[in-house]
């Protein structure tokens, strides 16, 4: 080694830096490997779309799961109480309760609904009328629909429904919350399925790209034995694979990202439609930044997974004869 | 540079290529290795590339004794090397350059470095006018002589042939063995296989001769140089 440090001091040869050495290495590798997949234009784009296809499935699943949540959770906070006062509670008394608890921070408006109108109500549209008439009194109490403000959060909306539970007048507190918790429950279900479902086609991406990069190790099963010939390590004979392997997720996640956003432009239109119908203001929840980036990064290291797999495998396997 | 001290090398089918073979190569020595084809000849430059290991015995090269290389440091061995093949072994879907070029980059040369150390290989084989061209549009002679230049380009001190001439005429194969001369010349140290007796002793370069894996008594007057 002191022989050849003193040769070069006696003719100095202008070297760059490691860094960069092994950077403008890399990138050359990179370009190679992306230039080779662009020379087969159809058999790369077919693999390419097998990667998008398996990444945009779940990742839209995921999005309308994440939409159902939105609107859900719109409903959770806008769940009105009904309380059914007590038979001997006056219309006076219960036209004053209505005003005192509209008064509170935490309920938004309260409607009072007298009993002689839930029975004119109920006669309008039940279609029992004659038989109603035949009633002595009327059976139905007051009721007061209560709904809480928007700021409530699940845990004050629970303490403002025992609160109106508590009062004398109450004989019962209404919430339909259970169908909400039930549909949320579901949601759940279909997220840890989708977490499956994910995983599973992680899978099948890494399998896909591994069988392609063995392909490819096969067809340059020469040039791969000639290199180690001269003196290549695995490592220089494996790194135009990883390459593939990354240009091929890298692409693939671009697709996905292509595919999902080009599914809510299409639903755009349907969706404002049933806004107008519904007069609401429902507008779909689109990938946050975070998400987008996480489809590309599955993408390139699922890609450079399963190429670092098959690549570091069938490298060794591989010698000069 | 080389040196063999009883060196086995058996086949898991029982059939022993070399049967207790010992040999020296000096340093700046151009030595050719003769014999019938299964005499041994492609076992023992493949042994000296470690592209197999000895059953028994040791090979040391350039101070190293190859049985202590491990697997991991093979290619960094394998680098020191230049190594000159009967069918070239060149990559046919690159130009000669990029094929020069290929142990550089292997190396970690860098890019200027590496492109003169390319023409100056290429100028020494006669190819340089030829460097953007794809191997498979040059003649037989042609691309041995750009497997010679891949061989040489990184500036070995030691440089097996195995058949360099095997598929040449007399012509090309005593221009290939010209080019090597001139590398012994330079202090390269040289093993060459080969079965062209006529050839080896026009140059009057030292002759091993192999039979059955073991060396061949070589009647003196044969290795006369002034023959």
């Amino acid at each position: 080694m002191a022989v050849t440090r003193n040769a070069d001091a006696v003719a100095p040869v202008r070297r760059s830096s490691p860094l960069a050495i092994w950077f403008a290495r890399h990138m050359g590798v990179a370009i190679g490997s992306l230039g080779r997949l662009v020379r087969h234009p159809l058999s790369s784009l077919m693999i390419v779309l097998v990667i998008a296809v398996t990444l945009a499935l779940p990742a839209a699943v995921n999005l309308v799961v994440k939409n159902a949540r939105s609107i859900s959770g719109s409903w959770d906070n806008a769940l009105d109480f009904s309380i059914f006062l007590k038979q001997e509670t006056g219309e006076e008394a219960a036209a004053g309760l209505a005003r005192l608890i509209e008064q509170r921070a935490d309920v938004e408006s309260v409607s009072f609904i007298s009993a002689t109108r839930a029975l004119a109500d109920f006669k309008e549209l039940s279609g029992f009328g004659a038989a109603l008439d035949r009633l002595p009194d009327n059976p139905l109490p007051h009721t007061l629909v209560v709904r809480p403000s928007a700021g409530n959060t699940s845990a004050s909306l629970i303490l403002l429904q025992e609160e109106l539970g508590n009062l004398p007048e109450t004989e019962y507190v209404q919430v339909d919350t259970e169908w909400v918790q039930r549909f949320h429950a579901i949601l759940d279900i279909v997220r840890q399925a989708i977490a499956i479902g994910a995983a599973l086609l992680g899978i099948a991406i890494v399998v896909i790209i591994g069988n392609t990069i063995r392909l490819d190790i096969e067809n340059r099963r020469d040039e791969i034995e000639v290199t180690k010939l001269i003196g290549a390590s695995n490592a220089f004979v494996r790194r135009p694979f990883l390459w593939t392997g990354f240009w091929y997720g890298l692409a693939g996640g671009l697709l996905a990202l292509g595919l999902v956003y080009y599914g809510l432009f299409l639903l755009q239109g349907p969706v404002a439609r049933l806004a107008g119908l519904y007069q609401a203001n429902i507008a779909i929840a689109s990938m946050s930044l975070e998400e987008a980036a996480a489809i590309i990064g599955v993408g390139v290291f699922l890609g450079l997974f399963g190429s670092w797999f098959t690549a570091a495998r069938h490298m060794r396997r591989i010698e000069p004869r | 540079m080389i040196h063999l001290e009883n060196v086995t090398k058996r086949f898991p089918g029982g059939q022993e290529a070399l049967s207790g073979l010992s040999l020296s190569v000096d340093k700046g020595e151009m030595v050719f290795v003769t014999g019938h084809s299964g005499a041994g000849k492609s076992t023992l430059l493949r042994l000296i590339a470690l592209i197999e290991r000895p059953t028994n015995g040791h090979v040391v090269v350039d101070g190293q004794n190859t049985s202590r290389v491990k697997r991991r440091r093979i290619p960094a061995y394998r680098r020191q090397i230049g190594m000159v093949f009967q069918d070239h072994k060149l990559l046919y879907d690159r130009p000669v350059f990029d094929n020069v070029a290929l142990p550089l980059v292997i190396a970690g040369v860098g890019h200027r470095e590496a492109g003169r150390k390319v023409r100056a290989a290429l100028d020494q084989v006669g190819l340089l006018h030829k460097e953007k061209q794809r191997p498979e549009t040059l003649s037989a002679g042609e691309q041995q002589r750009v497997g010679i230049a891949r061989a040489i380009v990184s500036r070995p001190k030691l440089l097996i042939a195995d058949e360099p001439t095997g598929n040449l005429d007399p012509e090309l194969s005593l221009e290939v063995m010209r080019i090597f001369r001139r590398f012994n010349e330079v202090g390269v140290t040289l093993l060459i296989a080969s079965h062209d007796i006529a050839l080896i002793d026009r140059l009057g370069c030292r002759r091993i001769a192999l039979e059955d894996g073991r060396l061949q008594q070589v009647p003196e007057e044969e290795v006369d140089p002034w023959l």
